[in-house]
């Protein structure tokens, strides 16, 4: 990158660490930082929707319904995130290409599983094999977020069904008095004041997310744990500028420093969200900022 | 957010507008941690023997190829699932894989395996603990012997526990084992070899047998100019044909 980088072996201290630290591989580590944070950003959100949708599902009146709701919860809950991820990215790339093979090769005669093998037409692959690679990135990202979201969602969903049935019956029963009908009770009363019941469950959830990033590179997604693992290897001179021991302590230092830090920065934004969800809430903590001296 | 699943689901949807005829992009597989067959280097790309010849093989057999790394623990089960066409990555050809998958004609000769120790230890025969990367046929050749087999999944790895006394020894290819042996004092590579398994071949899905074939033309073609002998003695692979 600088200059003075083209013959590293002659350098030493600052000036090769400079140089180091700048390789298109190491830039290629800071960028997966941007993926990682990319991938909670979108999964967060999602995650809470599914775990919305899947607890207004649990507590539906529509018996069907209800029993799919509690069917999601208490199946993603159950089985194991490393093989959910293995099996369920899997089955789930197959299940679209299935469908889009059903679609645009109605003629195709050939068995689709011929042994081992998945085979689909060349049309109906996903992304198609002449794609070019940042497409069967966007995919493998888009497959993980989908599948970060399903099981991130289940937990999302069991914390909201509690959370809706710990907001007092009173409150319904207010709402109820006043000629609201059942939706209007649930959207008006139910939903604003159960936040405050859900967040502890649901920052908890939050900082498991923040520490399940790694399952990415399961995916195909080069994450920050890769990378590290990677570099910090040790090099031999025959194979790099840049030779080194085992440096994966270094490395994975830095990244205990990025999650510590990342995590701090979650906590102090969880507890003021707690303070303003409490305010004129009828918990405890509620009280306490009502009785405090202003 | 929606913008993002917007433009997956009309990729999605508008790359199957146009057809192509199959693999006019072939996607090579590969660990990208295993030097000198395979690794990334500074610029962060795939680099090593198999790059240059996966590159060779591919003007050759007048096919666009593109690289993508994968762990070497789902290597075969995402080739067999279709994310990519071959597996490129130093994998000897056995039968328990060639009932998975297909080999194409090998490119190496069968590599010995070697010891990596401490400097000055000895190999116990009967009761010493070896490592091993995880699915390889030096962790199965360690699991049928006395040896006390500990299982890590990268070559990297491995090294690393002889370095701080977990195992006694490292089994792996000693094309791999030998530079990392020349260059640190504190380990030595045994003379004792084992000859395990067979060569190196490509790994591609049993029902893509074009593609196979095409790879089997390539391979061939540069065995018999001298070029795949040139390469492995460029990147000590190890004999040549």
């Amino acid at each position: 990158m600088f200059s003075y980088c083209t013959d590293p072996s002659a350098l030493s201290g600052l000036t090769w660490l400079s140089c180091y630290l700048t390789t298109g591989k190491h830039m290629a580590f800071y960028a997966s930082f941007g993926t990682v944070l990319l991938l909670l950003a979108i999964t967060a959100p999602v995650a809470l929707s599914f775990g919305f949708f899947g607890a207004m599902a649990a507590r539906s009146r529509l018996l069907p319904l209800s029993w799919f709701g509690k069917a999601y919860i208490s199946l993603v809950r159950g089985v194991p995130d490393i093989a959910f991820f293995l099996f369920f990215v899997i089955a789930l790339d197959q299940a679209f290409e299935w469908l889009r093979h059903q679609v645009k090769c109605p003629d195709w005669d050939a068995p689709i599983r011929q042994g081992n093998d998945f085979v689909v037409c060349q049309a109906a692959k996903l992304p198609l094999g002449n794609a070019p690679q940042w497409v069967h990135e966007t995919y493998g990202f888009s497959l993980a977020v989908l599948t970060f979201a399903i099981v991130f969602g289940a937990f999302a969903a069991n914390v909201l069904f509690g959370a809706m049935r710990a907001v007092p019956r009173g409150q319904m029963e207010t709402g109820e008095a006043y000629g609201m009908s059942h939706r209007q009770t649930f959207w008006r009363i139910l939903v604003p004041q159960m936040w405050v019941y859900a967040l502890p469950g649901l920052s908890n959830l939050w900082m498991v997310l923040i520490k399940a990033t790694p399952l990415l590179f399961l995916l195909g997604v080069e994450d920050i744990v890769y990378w590290a693992r990677e570099m910090g290897g040790s090099k031999t001179p025959r194979f790099t500028d840049y030779p080194h021991g085992d440096w994966r302590m270094w490395y994975f230092a830095a990244l205990l420093v990025f999650y510590l830090a990342f995590t701090k920065v979650s906590e102090i934004f969880l507890e003021r969200l707690m303070k303003r969800l409490s305010h004129g809430q009828a918990t405890t903590g509620g009280e306490a900022q009502r009785k405090a001296p202003v | 957010m929606n913008k993002l699943i917007l433009t997956a689901a009309a990729l999605a949807l508008g790359a199957g507008a146009a057809l192509a005829d199959s693999h006019s992009v072939v996607r090579m597989g590969t660990e990208g941690a295993y030097p000198p067959w395979n690794f990334i280097n500074d610029n962060g790309e795939v680099d090593g023997f198999e790059r240059e010849l996966g590159d060779e093989l591919c003007k050759r057999a007048e096919l666009t190829c593109e690289w993508v790394t994968n762990d070497w623990d789902s290597i075969i089960p995402n080739l067999v699932s279709g994310n990519y066409d071959t597996i490129i990555a130093g994998m000897s050809v056995t039968d328990e894989r060639d009932e998975v998958i297909d080999f194409t004609e090998q490119y190496t000769l069968p590599d010995p395996s070697g010891f990596v120790v401490l400097a000055g230890a000895m190999l116990m025969q009967e009761s010493g603990v070896i490592a091993a990367q995880t699915g390889t046929i030096q962790a199965a050749y360690v699991a049928s012997t006395d040896w006390t087999l500990v299982e890590f999944a990268t070559p990297e790895e491995t090294i690393a526990a002889v370095r701080n006394g977990e195992a006694d020894a490292v089994l792996a290819d000693t094309s791999y084992l030998a530079p990392i042996a020349a260059d640190d004092d504190t380990l030595d590579l045994l003379d004792q070899r084992i000859l395990i398994g067979g060569g190196v071949g490509m790994g591609v899905r049993e029902s893509d047998t074009e593609l196979k074939a095409k790879f089997d033309a390539a391979i061939m073609s540069m065995k018999s100019d001298g070029t795949l002998n040139a390469l492995i003695t460029k990147w000590e692979i190890g004999e040549t044909f």
